[in-house]
């Protein structure tokens, strides 16, 4: 097992590496930021000078040491736009994401579970129906158009929700709610499937032969034998939510990582993108290890050789 | 109909022939399926005759009928969908936008499709350093953000038609490969092509005679599902600005244009967007249908498949 999970942290760091050398070049392929940051008119000698404060005179290469050599000391050097440390203004952006997006991906995971099961208790019953065609709509729903609509009817014809930007409780709900819908119904589908192949196994026949009630049947017994392939599902959406965090916080206007990392390659801001780039790479990695050990966990038969 | 497509292949045709008429006698019973049915040929009729039928009218500007409210026919039958700012008719151009929204959307899952299922043969088949180089390759690009990688590259390669397909083709790949991947591993221990092997196939045609034809179904569901992604990736895309660039547009497009006159008049964002809404809801009802019609000669699959697998 702790071999395993050696194996999947090298692979990690592998990735990892390849991943800080196609975001450095890729990033520097968008183009130079000094026509961006200084006037069209501005003298040679000061784009010059703008260039060598910012080590762009140097040769690529050159430029892709230093930028590995303050990396390895987490140094991922200052913002053009902003003029302040890059990990910085990730680190600050970063939260506001994260509770948007584990708040979303709970209620997800809660109602689809919840709904998901019910339906899958009476296959092709009503109930059934109306959770599939429900959830069928939820996962087909663009979230930029979802956003528009929701403020079109909850904030500019309602007024009961702000239509965008920060404060209290009333500003969240409309941006999780966008967020929730699109993985709550791909997710209420596989629990579904799951939970129906799961009620008609053996072992749900011989707890239904002993009398054991059915809600512990179907939310104890099936559930947990379900649980697998609702997990990868989960973790596919929760790692794709960095998607829709852009687009959310755009329409909203929330200080997120998505609004933050948008704004940097319109302005190649290098140092964000790159800090950016990294951080939720590491999310990502850190939350597929967590996955693959639940897996073990909630199945002994997965021995990871 | 389809059924008459008589080929050569002897042995299972008189099988095949019989689940043909039983899917369509699936598909006449469930309502929801057929309806998605023929909306999505309504859909690819208007994408391939669009422009051609209505092209003038999806540009053509009308001061007249500027920002023209919805429901009303006095304006004709092109404006029952209101219009835009510029007074073009929005169910022309919904309809004429099709065709840019469907090819995009299709290059990119064919090319994914293709790309991706042959790394993943070549990594599930050879399970040597090859298959760790494309698994690590995949992995970068799942863990880089795929709208923020989008972006990236087509603010490098400029916003093209070409661009656009090639950045969402590159996104979906990793799907392909590690589905691919891990229904190779499993298929290739089956006795059938154990028996192939052993009889002296080379690798190239146990993998064309007897592994593609064993996975290709898991794959035509998982495209048919990835068409409805790609469309909604590329929807948020023109949405941001970074889709197929004026006077080209896609019903993303269409909405990013309507964003600013959500107040004064909704109509303009409101139906292209149900547009791809029901398209990509045909499209996953289409694919829930296809994988029911299909599960008797599928079921060993669900059931065999390991958890760590895909």
């Amino acid at each position: 097992m702790s071999g395993y999970v050696t194996t999947r942290m090298l692979h990690s760091a592998i990735s990892m590496m390849g991943l800080i050398v196609l975001v450095f070049f890729l990033a520097r392929l968008t183009g130079n930021p000094t026509d961006l940051y200084l006037p069209i008119d501005a003298p040679a000698e000061v784009r010059a000078a703008f260039a060598k404060a910012n080590g762009f005179d140097q040769p690529l290469l050159a430029q892709f040491q230093t930028f590995l050599g303050n990396l390895v000391q987490f140094d991922f050097g200052n913002s053009l736009r902003l003029e302040r440390p890059a990990v910085d203004l990730v680190l600050q952006a970063f939260p506001t994401s994260l509770i948007l997006a584990g708040t979303a991906m709970t209620i997800a995971l809660v109602v689809a579970v919840v709904a998901g099961s019910l339906a899958a208790r009476n296959p092709n019953g009503v109930l059934d129906r109306f959770v599939n065609m429900i959830a069928l709509a939820g996962a087909s729903l663009p979230n930029f158009w979802l956003a528009l609509v929701s403020v079109l009817v909850f904030a500019v014809g309602l007024r009961w929700l702000p239509t965008s930007g920060t404060g209290g409780l009333s500003y969240w709900i409309l941006p999780v709610m966008v967020l929730t819908v699109r993985p709550c119904g791909l997710l209420a589908q596989v629990v579904r499937g799951a939970m129906i192949s799961a009620l008609s196994s053996a072992y749900v026949k011989t707890a239904r032969a002993k009398g054991v009630k059915k809600r512990v049947i179907v939310f104890v017994h099936a559930l947990r034998n379900a649980m697998l392939p609702i997990i990868t599902v989960a973790g596919d959406q929760a790692s794709g939510m960095i998607n829709g965090a852009v687009v959310v916080e755009m329409i909203f206007g929330f200080p997120g990582i998505g609004r933050l990392m948008m704004e940097s390659i319109q302005y190649r801001d290098f140092a964000v993108i790159q800090a950016g780039v990294i951080v939720t790479a590491a999310a990502i990695f850190l939350l597929n290890i967590v996955i693959d050990l639940a897996y073990a966990l909630l199945d002994p038969r997965i021995k990871h050789a | 109909m389809t059924m008459t497509l008589s080929s050569p292949a002897p042995g299972p045709a008189p099988a095949e022939a019989a689940a043909w008429r039983q899917s369509l006698g699936l598909l006449w019973r469930d309502k929801f399926a057929f309806a998605a049915v023929l909306f999505l040929i309504l859909v690819a009729f208007a994408a391939c005759f669009g422009p051609w039928l209505l092209g003038p009218a999806a540009t053509k500007i009308n001061l007249l009928a500027r920002n023209a409210p919805p429901m009303s026919t006095q304006l004709g039958w092109l404006y029952v969908l209101g219009a835009d700012s510029l007074g073009r008719s929005i169910l022309a151009r919904i309809i004429v936008g099709a065709q840019n929204t469907m090819m995009l959307a299709g290059c990119a899952v064919v090319a994914s499709l293709l790309i991706g299922s042959l790394l993943g043969f070549v990594a599930g088949y050879r399970n040597d350093w090859t298959s760790g180089v494309i698994l690590r390759l995949a992995d970068i690009l799942m863990s880089f953000p795929s709208l923020l990688l989008a972006m990236i590259v087509l603010y490098v390669l400029t916003p093209g038609v070409a661009n656009v397909i090639v950045v969402l083709a590159i996104t979906r790949i990793p799907i392909y490969l590690r589905t691919t991947r891990a229904e190779v591993l499993e298929i290739r221990e089956r006795t059938f092509v154990v028996a192939a092997r052993v009889m002296g196939a080379s690798p190239w045609r146990i993998v064309w005679k007897h592994v593609r034809p064993t996975v290709t179904p898991t794959l035509v569901t998982i495209a048919t599902l990835e068409f409805a992604f790609v469309m909604l990736s590329e929807s948020s895309l023109s949405f941001l600005g970074l889709g197929i660039q004026a006077p080209e547009f896609t019903w993303g497009a269409m909405v990013a244009q309507g964003q600013s006159y959500l107040g004064t008049a909704w109509w303009v964002a409101f139906w292209p967007g149900l547009a791809i809404t029901l398209t990509a809801m045909s499209l996953n009802l289409l694919a829930n249908w296809v994988r029911i019609a299909t599960d008797p000669v599928q079921r060993w699959r669900l059931e065999t498949r390991s958890p760590t697998h895909g």
